[in-house]
């Protein structure tokens, strides 16, 4: 009986193959730039608090910029304490008086309603979000926008069911919500956000990320069009003093956020001994964990999917590469080589697999990891496609010969920027993934199906893939264990955040 | 349990369905405008092995292809030729005649083609017969009863010997995917059949749906890309049945540019079995240099 190595037993090929984007020769595509003509984009943006935009009480206003070409898209008000004073106390009014005095099948109602205007605008806000963040125009348009549409569809389903979801536990909603979003996945975190809240019958003020607010206040037009009550939703723009006015404002029953770990732990600080409750969601290493028994060219193309979609701006990204090494130089090569396919560039262009880099601030903070992993004696690896001159970049990256040891393995980079090691044993590999402080996501890659469930079972991380990386569902809980969070959002998990945990009358 | 040598000799790695089509879905991603588009359909045209595989075929309705592969589109003469005409046995010599001096090859299929079940005396026979006739290319098919009961020994035997048959033509191996049902199947034949002397694999017969989807040609672009890497040898592609329109070309194309490189997107090899196919990438060309779409009838059957 021949034994089980049924990989195709490449060792480290001389040959190369002739794939290479950007070279001259041969045939390639040409450029195919979506549209942006039916897209309205305002000069100035206002806050949207108690279903008006206003201008920020000081008048203070921030810049919003397209990453992929530096220039300025907008204007956008920056919000003080006295305007998450005026969102809160709106939320609050629009709480007691109206949303929570509600039948709950009328709130459905308008959640519906907003689920199906982001279907109807989604080309318009993926272009709007591809604009605004730099991410390639085939993620906004296939992922950001449906799961945003997805997910408001999901929890306006349980807006009259509440009874059914937590059966003998009550369901009170806990009053107004304080929510925090990052940059990454801008319409889609705030759809994350705002969906379960307001269909278990709280209210919300969030605050997006300053860099990436415009899909937030197009969402914000469509709260007011849909004719949900003033001051049920009201978003608030700024940066970090608008954040921690929102979370600290002492009318705030829960917050809710998604960003840095850094962040998170200063929240939880300020949380301490209050009695709002919290979900943190935070930052990831995971490991996708590559056996020999794997199918060798859907892992390559999962390891490609779990660390360069979205730029790697991506809490859960599949950032270390464990691969058992009788494999390694098969998978390592066949990764170089799918690499090379990956087409870097202008966001809006359909076949731009990875587009700009968020803002100068992430570039930076991405270079000097580079710098960092070479110092510390990892092998990079880039590959040779062309970037535009203008813009924030980063083309694919690998750390080969990475280490334990190594800052580039244990720290968050945030970026296209893949730490490759190997191991030998399965428990080795185990071992290795769980050797971090972080615990969000992670990926193992066999074609056993015994051995993928056993692995995924002793990896501590809240989402584990199997054969596949990057996939989300509204129905699934999403959430870390140690610094990568606390609570869990998505699914029923993500509803119960909403309520009021209490025995039924 | 009886180990056959050949399932000893070799292995071939696991494949996994989803994520062959989630990748597939990936590359159907691609929008391919403009020039690049313009390209692709002109290396199509280029690619195209004009098919007709009918029991009702006549020297007279070879001879109607052959003059359809020697001009295309009369409106439009600076269009490349197909690569080879693919024919029958019996009608080898008279599309020989047709297309002599043209540069388009004679290709016809062999060893009891559709179904192969036929005993191997008689199919080496008649692959001598169509190379005797002319034939550049020899298209045959595999055993599939043979691979599906395990028999790989037998299967690679047969190919040897249509390979050392069919002298200087070129051999292409129809797997008949349709037949075989998994992609690891597909990928365990692909690899049978280019270590036991494929110059091509091809994925079917027309005969039987499905033929050459996107996943089934994936998985066989990687196994020519593995075998590629482990040996230097450079193994052809001929995706056969179902593919009839340009947009179905133009995803082939990017999947080939993606999976193997620029060196395979070359009539030597990579071939469109196809008989509707060159008619629709015409009326594209059509298009993309005058805006307008012509009428199916202006477009010569």
């Amino acid at each position: 009986m021949t034994n089980s190595t049924p990989s195709t037993g490449l060792k480290a090929p001389k040959l190369r193959l002739g794939i290479r984007d950007g070279s001259d020769d041969g045939w390639g595509y040409a450029p195919a730039p979506e549209s942006t003509d039916h897209v309205e984009l305002r000069d100035r943006y206002g806050l949207f608090i108690d279903g008006d935009f206003t201008d920020a009480a000081d008048g203070r206003t921030f810049e919003t910029a397209n990453p992929a070409t530096e220039e300025k898209i907008a204007d956008v008000a920056l919000a003080g304490d006295a305007d998450v004073d005026r969102a809160v106390a709106a939320a609050r009014r629009a709480y007691d008086e109206v949303w929570s005095q509600l039948a709950p099948r009328e709130r459905g109602k308008y959640v519906y309603r907003i689920a199906r205007v982001l279907q109807e605008r989604g080309r318009e806000l993926a272009i709007t979000e591809s604009l605004d963040g730099g991410k390639p125009i085939r993620e906004s348009r296939d992922v950001d926008i449906p799961l945003a549409a997805a997910h408001f569809f999901y929890y306006a389903g349980w807006a009259d069911k509440l009874d059914y979801a937590f059966p003998g536990r009550g369901a009170r909603a806990l009053g107004v919500a304080g929510q925090v979003i990052p940059w990454n996945f801008p319409l889609l975190m705030a759809a994350w956000k705002i969906a379960p809240a307001i269909a278990a019958g709280n209210t919300v003020v969030l605050k997006p990320a300053e860099t990436t607010p415009l899909t937030a206040l197009k969402l914000a037009e469509i709260i007011r069009d849909a004719g949900v009550p003033p001051g049920v939703v009201n978003i608030v723009t700024g940066a970090g003093e608008t954040g921690a006015a929102v979370v600290q404002h002492e009318d705030v029953d829960k917050v809710a956020f998604t960003g840095s770990t850094e962040v998170g732990k200063l929240i939880r600080r300020a949380l301490a001994g209050s009695d709002k409750h919290y979900t943190l969601e935070l930052g990831g290493k995971a490991a996708n964990l590559v056996f020999e028994d794997a199918a060798v060219d859907q892992a390559v193309e999962g390891i490609v999917n779990g660390i360069f979609f979205n730029q790697g701006h991506v809490c859960c990204a599949g950032s270390r590469l464990l691969v058992q090494e009788s494999v390694a130089d098969e998978v390592i090569s066949k990764l170089k080589d799918r690499m090379e396919t990956l087409i870097v560039g202008d966001p809006l262009d359909k076949n731009t697999d990875i587009g700009a880099i968020n803002s100068r601030a992430q570039l930076d903070k991405i270079e000097e990891y580079l710098e960092i992993g070479e110092a510390e004696g990892a092998e990079p690896f880039q590959t040779s496609c062309p970037v535009p001159e203008r813009g924030y970049w980063c083309r694919p990256t690998l750390f080969l010969q990475a280490s334990q040891s190594h800052r580039v393995v244990q720290e968050e980079i945030f970026g296209p920027v893949l730490a490759v090691q190997t191991f030998r044993t399965v428990d080795e590999g185990i071992a290795m993934a769980n050797n971090t402080p972080y615990g969000l996501s992670g990926g193992v890659w066999s074609d056993k199906g015994a051995k993928a469930f056993r692995v995924t079972s002793r990896i501590r991380a809240g989402v584990l893939w199997a054969n596949t990386y990057n996939k989300f569902d509204p129905t699934a809980p999403f959430g870390g264990y140690k610094e990568s969070g606390i609570g869990r959002e998505g699914g029923l998990a993500g509803l119960h955040a909403y309520l009021r945990p209490e025995a039924a009358a | 349990m009886q180990m056959s040598p050949a399932t000893a000799s070799f292995e071939s790695p696991p494949i996994d369905t989803v994520g062959v089509e989630e990748r597939v879905a990936r590359l159907c991603s691609r929008s391919i405008k403009k020039d690049a588009k313009l390209q692709a359909l002109h290396l199509t045209l280029s690619m195209i092995d004009l098919t007709t595989l009918e029991g009702a075929d006549s020297e007279g309705k070879v001879r109607q292809l052959c003059a359809k592969a020697l001009q295309l589109h009369a409106a439009l003469p600076d269009l490349p030729h197909v690569a080879a005409v693919c024919v029958y046995p019996a009608l080898v010599g008279v599309a020989k005649r047709a297309l002599e001096g043209s540069g388009i090859n004679v290709a016809s299929v062999a060893t009891s083609f559709p179904a192969g079940q036929a005993p191997i005396e008689i199919k080496l026979l008649e692959v001598r017969k169509a190379v005797e006739a002319g034939a550049d290319e020899v298209d045959m098919v595999i055993s599939r009863g043979r691979c599906l009961a395990g028999d790989f020994a037998y299967s690679a035997d047969e190919i040897a010997s249509v390979k050392e048959a069919c002298g200087e033509a070129h051999l292409k191996v129809i797997l008949e995917t349709g037949e075989l049902g998994t992609l690891d199947a597909v990928r365990r034949a692909s690899d049978l059949a280019m270590r036991s002397g494929a110059d091509f694999i091809k994925t079917s017969t027309g005969k039987i749906k499905p033929a050459a989807t996107m996943p089934v040609v994936l998985v066989m672009l990687e196994a020519i890309r593995d075998h590629y890497l482990r040996t230097g040898e450079k193994i052809g592609m001929k995706p056969a049945g179902g593919i009839s329109t340009a947009k179905d070309a133009i995803r082939h194309l990017v999947m080939v540019r993606e999976t193997l490189g620029q060196d395979w997107l070359d009539p030597d090899l990579y071939r469109f079995g196809a008989s509707s196919l060159a008619n629709d990438v015409l009326r594209q060309i059509v298009k993309q240099r005058s805006g307008i779409y012509q009428s199916f009838d202006d477009f010569s059957l």
